[in-house]
């Protein structure tokens, strides 16, 4: 049996029903990895030892009936997630050798439910770019097409999932990091409400805007794992004091009579034809399965790529500035002095990308610049949050293109990071409000997976899973896999 | 928005970062371009909105003012590129003779 066609929930129900073994299908991923990864380049650390290790546990648990809820299901970890004595290096040379002391919360909660972690997935250099190309491990492939980009900063974990080396995997999303790449590479990505996921141990990008969340094969498969992952965390002061919530019990109601919004203002931009007819068969089938089409206006929303390269950087600069080369990480050769020590670590240990957003941060946060700058771009933000509310009076969920376009070639949009930038004109808002957006496969082009994006209301998590999972129900697109 | 060689030469020192002279010029040109883009921001009415702290609105939360980590020190200095009897080791700081 090709135990990684199985989808995870089918995973477990195997596990539960002993058809196979967790260390069966630990060790078949592991080998899937091996065989294909060298290509790939989706892991930078395979953590096989302790994989097969975390799976003997979870089938002698079987064995015991005291199996945990998740108990024995692979998982690939974003190598922006602590876990405690396992390398954690956020895709930078800064952080190459760095050993986490403790793990994230996201992380622990898993490893608690019995989930096996094979790796640690490659990603933009501290979560900064759209493309993986950043990364100091080198840049990862699109499964379907090893000259294109998987999408970033979560590119590993989407080419990983994508690939069927991990029927699962952790992603996180400051502007997109986990709809584009889901979108480029096929997958169903989704980035909850903003505190909904604690950030604890999950190395800080940009604080107000970090999200962590998941890339997997279908809505169902999502959402077990959300699931988990969710919930209060005293750890971490912005994480929201909510249980859990309950993402399953709801997947499979009717979206009947509920109401799609399509933001006028996307729709009024030139799109390329392919994206267009991907979309407009994506409304058609939501009109089939009963949902009300309306137009709603989100009048600000041009404005979010400039807000969201203000606020970015400036929270990037200041959380970046503990790379000091002194207390941990990379420190350059010889120092002549304190100074120096710090110039040639930071020059070093930071490749181009970071260096720029950590330059663009400072600026706007330097003296005479802030109102100007960081203050002015906060109240845009507020009035972006403000459109959203309105629309969400009488819609249920926003539905629009994820990304421009499929995935482009490796070195396309390298040399000009303000194209690069357009990458996410689409996901940014949904950061920027702190509102829940999933990412669903609904078309390709020229044999490039291509995805459609819900956004919800604050805690709407369990509708959007719930509008993809019918979509999903009704379409084949999300079954589609690249022939690696 | 033009940045001089002054003015980047300033960032670079506030943000600790070394740039070579040689790569000023075209780090210059990518970053005008990003500050080009906030000029866009100009034209939106922001004169009755308050700034956005939490999308959610939070309130900041306290905590007892109790010590919850343990002493790791071991741990800790572990991941540090250069120690000495248990502190973290830097290039000399004060001036004069030693």
């Amino acid at each position: 049996m090709e135990l990684h066609k199985l989808s995870l929930i089918e995973q477990l129900e195997g596990l539960k029903k002993n058809e196979f073994s967790s260390v069966e299908l630990t060790s078949h991923y592991l080998k899937r990895i091996s065989e294909h990864d060298e290509k790939l380049n989706s892991f930078i650390t395979v953590t096989e030892e302790q994989a097969l290790a975390q799976a003997k546990l979870a089938d002698d648990r079987y064995k015991n009936k005291q199996s945990l809820a998740l108990d024995g299901l692979p998982i690939a970890h974003k190598d922006i997630f602590c876990t405690k004595g396992i390398k954690t290096t956020c895709g930078s040379k800064m952080l190459s050798d760095f050993e986490a002391p403790y793990s994230s919360t996201v992380y622990t909660k898993l490893d608690d439910m019995g989930m096996v972690m094979l790796g640690k997935t490659n990603m933009d250099e501290f979560a900064m770019g759209s493309s993986n190309e950043t990364s100091h491990f080198g840049p990862v492939c699109n499964p379907w097409n090893h000259e294109y980009v998987p999408g970033g900063s979560s590119g590993g974990s989407a080419s990983s999932v994508s690939a069927e080396l991990a029927p699962i995997a952790t992603a996180t999303d400051t502007g997109g990091s986990i709809r584009q790449p889901a979108s480029l590479c096929g997958l169903t990505g989704i980035k909850p409400t903003y505190g909904r996921v604690s950030r604890y141990g999950m190395i800080a990008f940009a604080s107000s805007l970090d999200q962590g969340g998941v890339v997997a094969r279908s809505a169902e498969d999502a959402a077990i794992v959300l699931e988990g992952m969710s919930g209060h965390d005293s750890k971490d002061s912005t994480c929201l004091k909510l249980e859990s919530p309950d993402l399953t019990s709801n997947l499979k109601s009717s979206i009947k009579g509920m109401k799609i919004g399509l933001p006028k203002e996307f729709f009024e931009k030139a799109m390329p034809a392919y994206v267009e007819k991907s979309i407009q068969e994506a409304i058609e089938t939501y009109k089939s399965l009963g949902a009300e089409i309306v137009e709603v206006s989100l009048k600000n929303i041009n404005l979010s790529l400039p807000i969201y390269y203000i606020i970015a950087p400036a929270e990037c600069s200041a959380n970046l500035s503990r790379y000091d080369g002194v207390r941990y990480g990379y420190r350059c050769e010889n120092p002549k002095d304190l100074e120096d020590l710090f110039m040639r670590t930071r020059e070093e240990g930071f490749g181009a990308e970071v260096k720029r957003r950590i330059l663009i941060g400072t600026y706007a946060l330097s003296a005479g610049f802030y109102d100007a700058y960081y203050l002015k771009a906060q109240k845009c933000r507020q009035l972006v949050a403000n459109d959203f509310s309105d629309a969400f009076k009488t819609v249920d969920v926003i539905l629009s293109p994820t990304t421009p376009g499929t995935a482009f070639k490796a070195g396309e949009k390298s040399d000009d990071p303000t194209e690069m930038y357009l990458q996410d004109i689409f996901t940014i808002p949904a950061n920027l409000a702190g509102l829940p957006g999933i990412s669903i496969p609904c078309g390709e082009n020229a044999g490039l997976p291509l995805g459609m994006q819900l956004v919800g209301n604050s805690l709407e998590e369990d509708k959007l899973l719930q509008f993809a999972h019918s979509y999903q129900m009704n379409t084949e697109w999300h079954k589609q896999m690249p022939n690696i | 928005m033009a940045l001089s060689d002054k003015e980047l030469t300033e960032i670079a020192y506030l943000a600790r970062i070394n740039v070579k002279e040689d790569s000023f010029s075209s780090l210059k040109k990518e970053l005008e371009q990003i500050l080009e883009l906030f000029e866009e921001l100009n034209e939106a009415d922001i004169s009755k909105v308050e700034a956005m702290s939490h999308p959610l609105d939070l309130s900041q939360p306290t905590r007892k003012d109790e010590v919850t980590e343990e002493n790791e020190r071991e741990e800790l200095l572990k991941n540090a590129p250069s120690v000495q009897s248990g502190l973290f080791l830097v290039p000399k700081v004060i001036e004069g003779e030693t």
